[in-house]
Parts: structure tokens; C-alpha cells; sequence
């Protein structure tokens, strides 16, 4: 189980980035969203975060996500940048 | 009478007999810059004057002070060429009983000239004035060059106001509208903001996708068959169209090709190819950056035309019809060669046709520039969510990964493809975007229609429906 123990951030503001920041949750995975893209992808990119979280073992963390119309693999990539700037060292 | 000069906007409005129900008519020239829009709004409503029907080659977000008329019910109807996405957002969530009807550069002085659309009261704003109302663009503080939208409005409206902020002496020379069609003449402190009249320079684009694009775009001409001595060109001022202006440039220096004119909107790089010897002319309907306005004062060879001429089917002819070559940009393009430009992915208004159906019908090539994909959203789709160009007037989609070309063009398919270029299927183009981002969500419109795309021949195109609110 990876812990998250401080507030770490990944990505920027640009068009076709995300700005992802994760910090210690209160018991679960919590995810606030806003994107560009929401119309279309919204549901997308949701399913996308959860199943880095999964893989990464990620249960217990507060994210808040803005994206600006990232692909999916730059999301992975920021997300999980974001994740293992906030976790304890293994 | 020795002068025309009216000492307040109040007084002009009132001889003009300007009345509930009636139309008033504007230019975008002063673009995002311009305040007499504003201005003349709001001292119609201060007079009390309600139900107008506003007839604007173009409105931009510096006219939002609109939407406060609009929900008044000072504006109850609005006809434009354009309209940028700060407003177009409002327009979309339903705010008008009427739907707004858009047209195109060319269809808007056709219908007016055709008593389609009748003027009422024309607002004329002009950089520069004499007492009797012979006006232009091309001198004074507030300078924009060409005044050709304005023509078919002064030409045509019943009465015609022209609000400057340099009053000359009698009489102007080198006018763009002359005296025998003003009424009126108001001089005001400023009739808009330089800052956002015209731009100190447009740029080409340093986007590694946008060159490949813009490469491949000039090849296409290459080998088009079109590009030799006596070639017609007109381009956007986006950043890869400039860029494709730009590759074009040289190969026409290398081989030594003379064009006869450039035509459009016209940027600085239109200027410079002038000045390098590209072309012998260019035709300017509007002027996009200053090194623009500064060519259509000095130099002969740059020529201000109305819109009717430039783009018009009420004529017996037009300059579109003489046109070559055409580069023009897409929000989305279907497989049968739809374009949108009047809509987002969302279907939110964020622009309009301006003269993008006119010169895609007209040019002998008219080509798309777009990248496979915008901030996730794919910009090739099964059906565009709004048709502003019909797809039998396009000729050729060039992306980074391709170029598309339409089936009506065997013959020129056969050429692009011996000369090596890379020719893909539209349908594979869309493939492989879908395969980089996904595939969208579909939003679902409203049922509440908000506007009406109307062709350049009169006929209906399409209809936009409301947005949804989440």
C-alpha cells in the first residue's frame, strides 16, 4: 500500500497539459475534476485516474485535477508524478 | 449646406428617425478594439428606443455590453458574419427569443444590396472624416486600413452616420466611402482602443506540428497546377496559414513566379510578399496588422474593395471567383468534407463563416489546414456539428499525418500522389486521431434554436441549437 504523507503537484496549466495535486486523503480516493474536455472525456479521464491509483495502490488520497485537454498517456504520466512526489519513500 | 456635422451622437440618431423595430447596421474594422458599437447602443437605449434588429459584419468580445441590450430588449434580433466565443457562449445558452442568422462576407452585401436585409440607420466608423462625410481608414490615430465592409451599409442603408475621431478638411482625398451616401457626421474623442484594432504583428507559428502542416500545404499548391505566372492567393492570418504563406513565398521567388494578386484579409506577410515580388496586387477587404494599413496608404498597388465585390452573389461578379488558391482553418471536418467554424466541440458559438464559405466556392483549390487533434478533441468527425462550409467546396484537408483529399478531385489526386506526397484516406486520418485521444462523448444539444447558418446563395444551411447547462 503506497501512503501519500505530503501535498505534491505534477503538470501545468498549458493547453493540452494537466495540473494534477494529490495530497493525504481522510480514509479514501477523493477526486475533484475540471477539464476542458469534460463533455467528452469526462468520464474518460475519471476511469483513467482511478486505475492509476489502482495500480499504483493508491487508496487513501485527496486529488484535485485540471486538465486542459491532456491524452491519456500524459495524464498517466502526470498523475503518477504526482503520486510518488507525495508518498513515502519505499 | 456646409457642413454635416451634428454636435451629439443623440442629435444624429434622432434626424436619422431612427425608431422601435428598426435596423441598424456595424463594422468590425476597429475589431476587438472598437467602441462605437457600444457607444451607439448605448445612447439608442438611453433615448429609449427598443426592438432593434442589429445587423454587424462581426461582433467580438469588446461588444459584450450587447448582452445587456439583448436581455433589455433594446436588440431583439441580431444578424452577423461572426461572432467570438465570449458572446457566442451567452447566444448559446438561449438568452434570444429570434435566433441569430448568420451569414457570410459575401451573402451579407448581397442580401442587403438585394433588399433582403434592409438598413435602416448605417454607423460608419471612420478613422478619419471631412465635414460632408467623405471618409476612410487609412489616416488618422485610429487607422485600420480598409473600410470594406462598410461599403455595402453606406451604400444601401436609408440614412448613414459617420462617427470619426479625425475630422479633416474639406475635401478628403483617397475616401473609401464618399459623401453622396452620409447623412451625418459626429466627431467623438476616440472611436476605439489601438491596442486592439489591429495587432503590432501577426506571427507565424513556432509549433513543430503547425510547420509540418504548413510544408505540406505549400507543396499541395506546388503541384496543384495552379501555381504559375498570373496565381491568385488568399490565406488566413492564423499561425499556420501565415507559415504556409510563408513557404510559399519562397518557392514562388525560387521559381521565379509572378502572382497577379493576394486577397483577403490582409496580414503583413501578404504585404511582404508583395513587396518581394510575388504578387502584383492585393485586394484588401480588411487589414488585419499595422505594416497592413501602413501598404493600403502608401503603396498603389494595394487596393481597398467592398465586400460585395470581394465576396458578393449579388454581382455580376465577384473577386472570390478569380480566386486560385484558398487556405482556410477548421474547428471540425467530417469525412465528406463539412467544415465547422461556427461552433466548439460542445456546440458553443465561437466565430462564424466570415468569408470562409465564400472563398472556398469561389477558389479554383480551396484547402483546410488542421492538426489531427486540439486539447484531446479529435477535429475529424462522422458528421461536424455545424455545417458552415459545405464539403463539395472543399477541396483538400492537410494534416501532419496526411493529406486528405476530397473523391470529386481524382485528377488532382493523381498529380499530388506522382509527386510524391503523402495522400491518406479522410476516414484513416480520423482513425488514427481517434486512437491518440479516444473517442468523444457526443454532447447533446437543446431543442431551442439559437442561430441559422445562412449560405452565401440565401439558402439555410444549418441550425444551431442551445447548450445544455451542467
Amino acid at each position: 500500500m503506497s501512503k501519500i504523507i505530503r501535498r505534491a503537484s505534477a503538470g501545468t496549466l498549458e493547453s493540452s497539459d494537466v495540473y494534477v495535486e494529490v495530497w493525504p486523503g481522510g480514509g479514501a480516493v477523493k477526486l475533484d475534476l475540471e477539464s476542458v474536455v469534460e463533455l467528452q472525456f469526462g468520464d474518460a479521464i475519471r476511469r483513467t485516474v482511478m486505475n492509476i491509483l489502482e495500480e499504483m495502490n493508491v487508496a487513501d488520497a485527496e486529488l484535485r485535477i485540471v486538465d486542459r485537454g491532456a491524452l491519456d498517456c500524459v495524464l498517466r504520466a502526470r498523475v503518477e508524478a504526482a503520486v510518488r512526489r507525495g508518498e513515502a519513500q519505499g | 449646406m456646409d457642413s454635416k456635422i451634428v454636435s451629439t451622437l443623440r442629435e444624429a440618431i434622432e434626424l436619422a428617425g431612427l425608431k422601435d423595430g428598426m435596423t441598424i447596421s456595424f463594422h468590425h474594422h476597429l475589431r476587438n478594439g472598437d467602441y462605437v458599437l457600444n457607444m451607439v447602443m448605448d445612447q439608442v437605449a438611453a433615448m429609449g428606443i427598443r426592438d432593434l434588429t442589429i445587423n454587424a459584419s462581426s461582433l467580438f468580445d469588446c461588444h459584450s455590453p450587447l448582452l445587456a441590450h439583448v436581455k433589455n430588449r433594446v436588440v431583439t434580433k441580431i444578424l452577423t458574419d461572426y461572432m467570438s466565443g465570449g458572446i457566442g457562449r451567452e447566444i448559446s445558452r438561449g438568452i434570444m427569443e429570434h435566433p441569430v442568422e448568420f451569414r457570410t462576407h459575401g451573402g451579407r452585401p448581397s442580401d442587403i444590396a438585394q433588399g433582403r436585409t434592409p438598413i435602416d440607420v448605417a454607423f460608419v466608423a471612420a478613422p478619419c472624416s471631412d465635414p460632408m462625410g467623405n471618409c476612410s481608414g487609412k489616416y488618422g490615430k485610429s487607422a485600420c486600413g480598409s473600410l470594406g465592409y462598410a461599403h455595402a451599409d453606406a451604400q444601401y442603408a436609408r440614412k448613414v452616420i459617420v462617427i470619426t475621431d479625425e475630422l479633416t478638411t474639406y475635401p478628403l482625398l483617397d475616401w473609401s466611402i464618399d459623401e453622396t451616401r452620409v447623412d451625418h457626421v459626429v466627431v467623438v474623442d476616440a472611436i476605439g482602443d489601438p491596442r486592439g484594432i489591429v495587432s503590432g504583428t501577426t506571427r507565424i507559428t513556432r509549433d513543430p506540428v503547425g510547420l509540418v502542416m504548413a510544408r505540406q500545404a505549400a507543396q499541395v499548391i506546388r503541384h496543384s497546377g495552379l501555381l504559375r505566372d498570373g496565381f491568385s492567393f488568399q490565406t488566413g492570418a492564423g499561425g499556420a496559414s501565415l507559415a504556409a504563406a510563408s513557404y510559399l513565398k519562397e518557392i514562388m521567388l525560387r521559381e521565379n513566379i509572378l502572382g497577379s494578386f493576394g486577397l483577403g484579409g490582409i496580414t503583413g506577410y501578404m504585404v511582404d510578399m508583395l513587396k518581394a515580388g510575388c504578387f502584383e496586387k492585393l485586394l484588401d477587404v480588411q487589414c488585419f496588422d499595422l505594416n497592413a494599413v501602413e501598404s493600403i496608404r502608401k503603396d498603389p498597388r494595394h487596393q481597398e474593395i467592398g465586400a460585395e465585390h470581394y465576396a458578393g452573389v449579388s454581382g455580376r461578379s465577384a473577386v472570390v471567383d478569380s480566386l486560385d488558391v484558398v487556405i482556410l482553418g477548421a474547428a471540425e471536418i467530417d469525412t465528406d468534407f463539412n467544415v465547422n467554424v461556427h461552433t466548439d466541440s460542445s456546440g458553443s458559438i465561437m466565430g462564424g463563416s466570415g468569408g470562409h464559405s465564400d472563398t472556398a466556392a469561389g477558389a479554383r483549390l480551396s484547402m483546410i489546414i488542421a492538426p489531427l487533434q486540439r486539447a484531446r478533441l479529435p477535429i475529424i468527425t462522422d458528421r461536424v456539428t455545424c455545417i458552415s462550409t459545405p464539403g463539395r467546396d472543399i477541396d483538400v484537408l492537410v494534416t501532419q499525418a496526411g493529406i486528405a483529399i476530397n473523391p470529386k478531385n481524382a485528377e488532382l489526386k493523381r498529380s499530388l500522389i506522382s509527386a510524391g506526397l503523402n495522400i491518406v484516406d479522410i476516414g484513416d486520418l480520423k482513425e488514427k486521431a481517434e486512437k491518440l485521444t479516444g473517442r468523444p462523448a457526443r454532447p447533446v444539444p437543446g431543442e431551442r434554436e439559437v442561430a441559422r447558418v445562412i449560405y452565401r446563395d440565401g439558402s439555410l444551411l444549418d441550425r444551431i441549437y442551445n447548450v445544455r447547462q451542467s
